[in-house]
């Protein structure tokens, strides 16, 4: 994988390297090229990596004092907030820490979007990604389902209900799911037992989120290929280490704050009640993080469409490296592609809020205008622009801010574009 | 730095779109001041103490609050009583142990382990007694409700006669701040209904806001700590970052490259 060969100084280092070549590995890791360039939107990386293995180190403590029993799950809870040493803390942490780690993997999205991260050569890293975003969702989701409070029950239930949107084996397929014939102990202990899981296959997908973003190297803001090892990059450590540590830490700040003074402004006040199958809540909203989708769902009038419109919402993020035509990677040098981006961004947004308004009236007028322009974004502009945008020109190399590098040239207006 | 104070403000703008959503209530409850907010946030010991005797001389009658424990009135952070004081608490309630060496149920006063003794046997009993409403659980209430700790204090000041024209049925009372108005529980609280031992005048007003305060201990008994962790957690995380910062500066100074 490395450029150059490493040799290990001492003589068992060598014995072993040529049997396992951890230490090969680690000098890699080390010594990878990173273009220098790198702003701090290309830093969430590092902190989503941070947010797994919190995620996992605090939720393997909850697990050791959660019952997962449909009749002691919300006492366990309680158990773990009053009587746990800390139990308090580590379970606000888990709670709060799927939000930050939600933020943060929008954050990491968004900047694959503006920057073209997605495009040639760099396909497969972005598709994993998608997979691990889909499998983030459903271990929180089962997550938010295990304090087994009234959002938990009744989220369940409406979530695990649209798979009897399927024809002819749908019903089936929902009295699988939940091992009965309504969401109960059954339905809390595979959820457990998934959330459990889940995480596992999520860092497994994260190595080779890595393995395959070490390939071509980082894509950067100017959106070029850099010659590797040059002028143009700096190895791994120490810059990008101490930028993404200086960057976790700011992020660790706004963590922090919710934990320890707003710890539960995220989350819903009916999860505080425990379950209830006989009464209903008057809202049934799902986590913030999944608004957007949730509001997409709701604007289709019919169920199965609905469905169908929402999954296709998120794997229609996987086709984004061949609707995109365009042959220029970063917004920074397409006009045009920059302020649809930004109305794309105001759209999943209004979509958030709208997901957490009632489905009715001017929220369900806004979510389906919204909805229908989320797809006509990915299926119609996106496609059209990289035949119709006239980009500017791009420069040759990240140190020499010398022109020429568009393969758009002859078209391109001469105008100073704002590189950094 | 500039896109960072960027990213800082689309982070911002997220979390205030989500507050904002979570926090659609119509309603304008009524404030005060509430000493536990904020980043030092404590409770008022007193106001506690005399929240517990509200709770226990008037609510304890209908709602249970089965997630806390007699030992617990004496923790650090809370009511803080003292131990022979909860011990005296604890021995005026009768709870059932056993079965004994004869295989028979018996009763006997509570100990500071006990779980606060429950006022029914269970729900349907509950309901039973409170013309088909469940009086609601009061260990995380405060958490359970929409506008938390404004909300509860609200209610308990929100009886009002109903609105010329508006006909309430038998044991249905009419309520500003509760959701449609409708709410099964009488006006609990009426001025000089218990008698405070500290001399403090036991006003409605006054009341509500003990026994509010004294929900939220009972919904957050780690408030304290959290709030004192917090402040230390922050501060250390300021100053790592503040060194970090400066070291990120001086090794990228080897570099042509903004950072």
């Amino acid at each position: 994988m490395s450029d150059h060969e490493y040799t290990p100084k001492s003589k068992f280092g060598k014995w072993f390297n040529d049997r396992l070549p951890l230490l090969s590995l680690a000098s890699h890791l080390t010594d990878y090229p990173t273009p220098k360039n790198l702003n701090y939107w290309w830093t969430f990386g590092g902190i989503l990596t941070f947010c797994l293995i919190t995620q996992i180190v605090t939720g393997l403590t909850l697990a050791m004092h959660y019952i997962a029993h449909a009749d002691m799950a919300f006492e366990s809870v309680e158990h773990i907030m009053r009587d746990v040493n800390y139990g308090w803390l580590i379970r606000y942490i888990h709670a709060n820490g799927a939000s930050m780690f939600f933020l943060a993997v929008y954050i990491h999205i968004f900047r694959s979007l503006f920057y073209g991260s997605y495009k040639s050569p760099r396909e497969i890293i972005w598709i994993i990604g998608i997979i691990i975003y889909l499998l983030m969702m459903a271990a929180a989701f089962m997550g938010y389902v295990l304090p087994w409070g009234q959002m938990s029950f009744w989220g369940a239930t409406v979530i695990t209900n649209l798979f009897s949107a399927i024809p002819l084996v749908g019903e089936g397929i929902v009295t699988w799911l939940w091992g009965g014939y309504s969401v109960d102990n059954p339905t809390l202990t595979r959820f457990f037992t998934l959330h459990y899981l889940i995480p596992f296959l999520i860092l497994g997908l994260v190595v080779l989120h890595i393995w395959a973003l070490h390939v071509p190297g980082n894509n950067n803001p100017v959106g070029i290929d850099v010659k590797k090892p040059s002028k143009d990059t700096v190895p791994f450590h120490p810059y990008i280490v101490i930028k993404d540590g200086f960057a976790l830490l700011m992020f660790m700040i706004v963590f922090a704050f919710f934990v320890f003074y707003t710890p539960n402004i995220l989350g819903h006040a009916d999860n505080y009640i425990e379950a209830n199958p006989l009464v209903t809540p008057a809202h049934i909203v799902p986590e913030w993080y999944l608004l957007p989708f949730y509001a997409i769902l709701r604007s289709v009038p019919d169920k199965l469409l609905g469905v169908v419109a929402m999954l296709s919402a998120i794997l229609i993020l996987a086709a984004l490296p061949w609707l995109d035509t365009s042959k220029i990677r970063s917004a920074v040098f397409r006009p045009l592609y920059k302020q649809f981006y930004w109305i794309l961004v105001a759209d999943v947004l209004i979509l958030g809020y709208v997901g957490a308004m009632p489905a009715e009236g001017l929220y369900l007028l806004i979510a389906r205008v919204a909805t229908a322009y989320y797809f006509l974004h990915f299926l119609l502009i996106l496609p059209l622009l990289g035949f119709k945008e006239k980009t500017l020109p791009v420069p040759l190399s990240i140190t020499d801010p010398v022109l020429g590098g568009s393969p758009n040239l002859a078209t391109a207006k001469n105008k100073e574009s704002s590189v950094k | 730095m500039k896109n960072f104070i960027k990213l800082f403000s689309i982070a911002i703008l997220i979390c205030s779109t989500t507050v904002q959503a979570n926090s659609a209530e119509t309603a304008k409850f009524l404030k005060t001041d509430w000493s536990f907010k904020g980043l030092f946030g404590k409770f008022d010991r007193g106001s506690l103490q005399r929240g517990y005797q509200v709770y226990t001389e008037v609510c304890s009658s209908c709602h249970s609050m089965k997630y806390l424990s007699y030992r617990n009135l004496a923790e650090k952070g809370g009511p803080e009583f003292s131990e022979a004081e909860v011990k005296a608490i604890a021995s005026s309630f009768e709870v059932m142990d056993g079965p004994n060496a004869d295989g028979e149920m018996f009763t006997r006063p509570a100990k500071l382990s006990d779980k606060f003794v429950m006022p029914y046997e269970n729900v349907k009993a509950a309901e039973a007694a409170n013309g088909g409403a469940y009086p609601p659980d009061m260990s995380v209430l405060v958490k359970a409700r929409g506008g938390g700790v404004d909300y509860i204090y609200s209610l308990l000041q929100g009886y009002e006669d109903p609105p010329s024209g508006e006909i309430l049925d038998e044991g249905v009372h009419y309520n500003k701040f509760m959701y449609g108005n409708k709410i099964k529980m009488a006006a609990p609280l009426s001025d000089g209904l218990v008698e405070y031992g500290d001399g403090t005048e036991a006003s409605v007003e006054q009341m509500s806001k003990d026994v509010t305060t004294f929900l939220m201990w009972a919904a957050e008994p780690h408030l304290e700590s959290r709030h004192q962790m917090g402040f230390k957690a922050i501060i250390y995380l300021i100053i790592l970052t503040t060194l970090v910062y400066f070291s990120m500066k001086r090794i990228w100074s080897r570099v042509e490259s903004e950072v």
